[in-house]
């Protein structure tokens, strides 16, 4: 049979096509912010292990501008990870029933958003008077 | 009897024997509160152009035939109203993530001849029951737990909304994911290992990030991310070696 | 069909995310925010002392580590994901410099913490 001509569109820009697609994709960059917020802490262990000197030095860095930029935006971001963590945490459950019904995703989400709450609370006090 | 309105549908031509290119034209068409996009592209197929070329059917949201783009999101053109666009114009282009043949109409010989019939989209039960056997019997919860994964009609919304399968189609993608696992799910199969290869693989379960756009679009909700997501666990446990103590069916 | 190996990576990838999830706003908030600023946090909550006791104290030892390592894996399992989105050929390269990195900075981060004493 003779090879049928198709035409296939390109993907270049697919996810600036669609906003559920901007919102995956800012999903994904929040990534970023994490990967560079735990680079952070690694220096920062360096520093402990450097003495109080070191420590101090990195504690100020902390309060420049550019890194309390930067933090806004890691809070933002990461931030909306925990979000879409949770949302889409029931899809990796299996198909849970209660009472004769489906369990609702958001019995899931719900748990996982209190969690991140009880779990902030902890570390809050932690620091604070620990 | 209400007057009807005009509104500006635009689709995407595509003729392989005269286009290098897909290029968009543009018609009129009249409609009142009930007309859907379908029945846009039948007036203009009717009245206006009748070179114009897209798959129909059952014009009830069963068929699975009439998947479309319409406004850049993957919808049933039978089920979509025109009412809900006017006055903003109606772009109508084919499914996205597939090779179009002509005007509206995509190869979907990649799902049909390759992705499905990969997944052994049928029951492989234990032992062949004779009729005198009787038949199945399953509890309302063994059924449950397929029971949506069956709805799928194959209308390739989906995959259309996947951009994983856009960016490589090798990807087995979410309808016939979900398939694969409508039949590990169902009581009467046993057929797990039969299908763990192409679920194990790259192209299985792992081609898909959770994007979810998948189930946002489908019709019937079939909810193909949660089909592919939970086998990631699944695939995870079989990896490690220890799926065949948590789950020894495999399967649901 | 190659079975693939992505189980390991996807684990680490799940792990760091349900730990982000739950304690990294808070932490980048903690550390990043309202400390440097000095409000709803006494700047000597992070005083060297305190923090060193912290990083001293096996369990502090443990959360340090598990915080770090996994944020880092968490991180690279979806950078590498998201430059094969975006258009990049990904490939072993990409995949080692990627997972690489978050397994030199779980090293760098396990070294220092023996460093740093008990």
């Amino acid at each position: 049979m003779a090879k049928i001509k198709t035409y296939v569109r390109p993907m270049q820009g697919w996810w600036r096509r669609n906003p559920f697609f901007v919102r995956y994709m800012i999903r994904e960059a929040s990534s970023v912010f994490l990967a560079i917020y735990a680079v952070i802490l690694l220096v920062g262990l360096a520093r402990l292990t450097q003495g109080e000197a070191a420590w101090d030095a990195w504690r100020a860095a902390l309060t420049s501008f550019g890194s309390l930029v930067f933090h806004w935006l890691a809070l933002l971001t990461v931030g909306y990870h925990a979000y879409t963590w949770w949302k889409v945490a029931p899809k990796t459950a299996p198909d849970l029933r209660f009472a004769g019904r489906p369990l609702p995703e958001l019995v899931i989400t719900a748990g996982g958003w209190f969690a991140t709450l009880g779990a902030s609370a902890l570390v809050y006090i932690i620091v604070r008077w620990m | 009897m209400a007057e009807p309105r005009t509104i500006e549908i635009e689709v995407l031509r595509y003729n392989p024997e005269k286009d290098a290119e897909p290029h968009f034209q543009t018609f009129k068409v009249p409609f009142t509160h009930d007309t859907s996009v379908l029945q846009g592209l039948q007036h203009i197929k009717d009245h206006l152009d009748g070179s114009l070329t897209f798959r129909w059917s059952c014009r009830m949201a069963i068929c699975g035939s009439c998947g479309k783009m319409v406004n850049g999101k993957p919808e049933l053109s039978c089920h979509t109203f025109l009412r809900d666009y006017y006055p903003g114009k109606v772009r109508i282009e084919p499914l996205n993530h597939f090779p179009v043949l002509r005007d509206l109409v995509i190869d979907q010989t990649d799902f049909f001849n390759q992705k499905l019939p990969a997944v052994k989209p049928y029951l492989l039960p234990k032992e062949d029951k004779p009729l005198s056997a009787g038949t199945h019997l399953q509890t309302p919860k063994e059924y449950h737990s397929y029971y949506q994964y069956s709805q799928c009609i194959n209308c390739l919304l989906c995959y259309a909304a996947c951009p994983q399968y856009g960016l490589n189609p090798k990807f087995t993608g979410p309808a016939a994911l979900a398939l694969l696992h409508r039949y590990n799910a169902d009581s009467r199969d046993r057929g797990w290992q039969e299908r763990a290869e192409v679920l194990n693989s790259e192209e299985g379960v792992w081609g898909c990030t959770l994007v979810g756009y998948c189930s946002e679009v489908c019709p019937k909700g079939v909810d193909p991310a949660h089909a592919i997501n939970q086998n990631k666990v699944k695939s995870t446990m079989d990896y490690f070696g220890v799926l065949k103590f948590l789950m020894p069916r495999g399967g649901s | 069909m190659k079975r693939s190996n992505e189980p390991i990576f996807w684990s680490l990838f799940g792990a760091g995310g349900v730990l982000s999830a739950l304690v990294a706003p808070i932490l980048i908030l903690i550390t990043g925010i309202i400390a440097p600023i000095g409000v709803w946090m006494p700047p000597q909550a992070l005083d060297y002392p305190r923090v060193l006791a912290f990083a001293q104290n096996g369990f502090g030892k443990l959360l340090l580590l598990a915080v770090i390592s996994l944020f880092l894996f968490h991180a690279v399992h979806r950078i590498y994901h998201g430059l094969h989105d975006v258009g990049m050929h990904v490939g072993t390269g990409t995949m080692v410099a990627a997972y690489g990195s978050a397994l030199l900075g779980t090293l760098v981060a396990a070294y220092l913490l023996l460093v740093i004493g008990f």
